[in-house]
């Protein structure tokens, strides 16, 4: 079944998982920019790596027939830092028109320090004048319930339209909150933190299958870039109708993505 | 919860007998739990915040009622509310 990976970080892949998410019926990924797991020295180096999202990975996509998304920022762990994050955010409004880009993401909180919040905030407002879509990174284990109640907060205080942000990483105590104020919630699966996909699973039967979608966040950490066709086979065995399938795995994604005139898949 | 969906919630269980279908792997998960609480003492790290933080999770695991995954994540979350001075460090998994 065809399916959209809606996060998921192929700069952290090897080629051949391109190759195995297209088995997989992957057909559209998009990819936030986030911490690579080292700290970028300079804003140049943010430079390269969106050209990386911009030019690179759409390339060694189409050879498997998957179309490359990205979404761009200065992520939220070197935030901390607002002299640079204040570099990096002006490098952002020149690439913004490039043809694979969708948005601005992923934006958010580490660790919910006051130069996180600020950094999300001047990020927010980047958006909004840009007329752009938001990918939200929401934190970590026990920062997450003060984190996602922080970032909604910070979105409607700037007045963005829900319907127009993705809140990503929610997990059983921040799911109900997210839909509730009308933006999407993404469900990231991840072999230790985070959901697997038997809980994955377990929060659609609870919460319905509206606004929500599934990602595999794949990078180089602990993590499964054929995460979601395992919670697709989750389902299956559970034996959800293969609408309700269709409606997770791809129609949910390409909703909330096609809201940016660039996706299509 | 004022989100749910009947139409999905309706097709939960299907011809699926849960119980059946995932018991072994969750008796597999408790056992590899106990394990670990054991291998702890072994180290002499009972006292250890984030094992104590696991063992007020495993109260609330037997009390009655839904939503435990929920309630337990609560339970291991930050409870304040205000942003920190400054970012150190990384989560731990408990607050
Ligand atoms: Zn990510």
């Amino acid at each position: 079944m065809d399916y959209i990976d809606p996060h998921i970080h192929m700069v952290s892949r090897t080629t051949d998982d391109y190759e195995r998410l297209a088995r997989c019926g992957c057909r559209a990924v998009s990819e936030p920019a986030f911490w690579s797991g080292f700290n970028r020295a300079s804003a140049e180096g943010f430079r390269d790596y969106f050209l990386q999202l911009t030019e690179f990975e759409p390339t060694r996509a189409r050879r498997y027939g998957i179309r490359h998304y990205c979404w761009l920022c200065i992520n939220p762990k070197q935030a901390e830092d607002p002299g640079l994050a204040r570099e990096v955010m002006a490098l952002i409004p020149e690439y913004l028109d490039r043809p694979n880009v969708l948005g601005i993401g992923e934006i958010g909180l580490n660790r919910n320090s006051k130069n996180e919040l600020v950094v999300l905030e001047e990020q927010i407002a980047l958006a909004l004048r840009h007329d752009q879509l938001i990918l939200v990174h929401t934190p970590h284990l026990e920062d997450k319930l003060k984190g996602t109640k922080l970032i909604l907060d910070a979105l409607d205080d700037q007045g963005v339209r829900p319907e127009r942000a993705l809140i990503d990483h929610v997990e059983e105590h921040t799911v109900q909150m997210v839909l509730e104020r009308g933006y999407w919630a993404g469900m990231t699966l991840y072999p230790d933190t985070k959901c697997t996909p038997q809980r994955a699973v377990d929060i659609l039967e609870v919460h319905g299958t509206e606004r929500l979608c599934l990602n595999s966040a794949g990078d180089w950490g602990p993590s499964d870039p054929l995460a979601v066709p395992k919670a697709m086979q989750e389902m299956r065995r559970r034996e959800h109708p293969v609408e309700r399938l269709r409606q997770v795995f791809y129609a949910n994604p390409h909703a909330f993505l096609s809201q940016s005139p660039r996706f299509r898949a | 919860m004022n989100v749910v969906d009947e139409s999905s919630r309706s097709g939960q269980v299907g011809f699926v007998n849960v119980v059946d279908e995932y018991f072994l792997e969750h008796r597999g998960k408790l056992i590899d739990l106990a394990a670990f609480l054991d291998r702890v003492d072994r180290a002499g790290q009972a006292d250890d915040r984030r094992i104590q933080a696991l063992r007020g999770a495993l109260q609330l695991l037997l009390e009655p009622g839904p939503e435990r995954a929920r309630r337990i994540l609560e339970l291991l979350s930050d409870p304040t509310s205000e942003p920190v001075d400054e970012a150190r460090g990384s989560a731990t998994g408990a607050p």
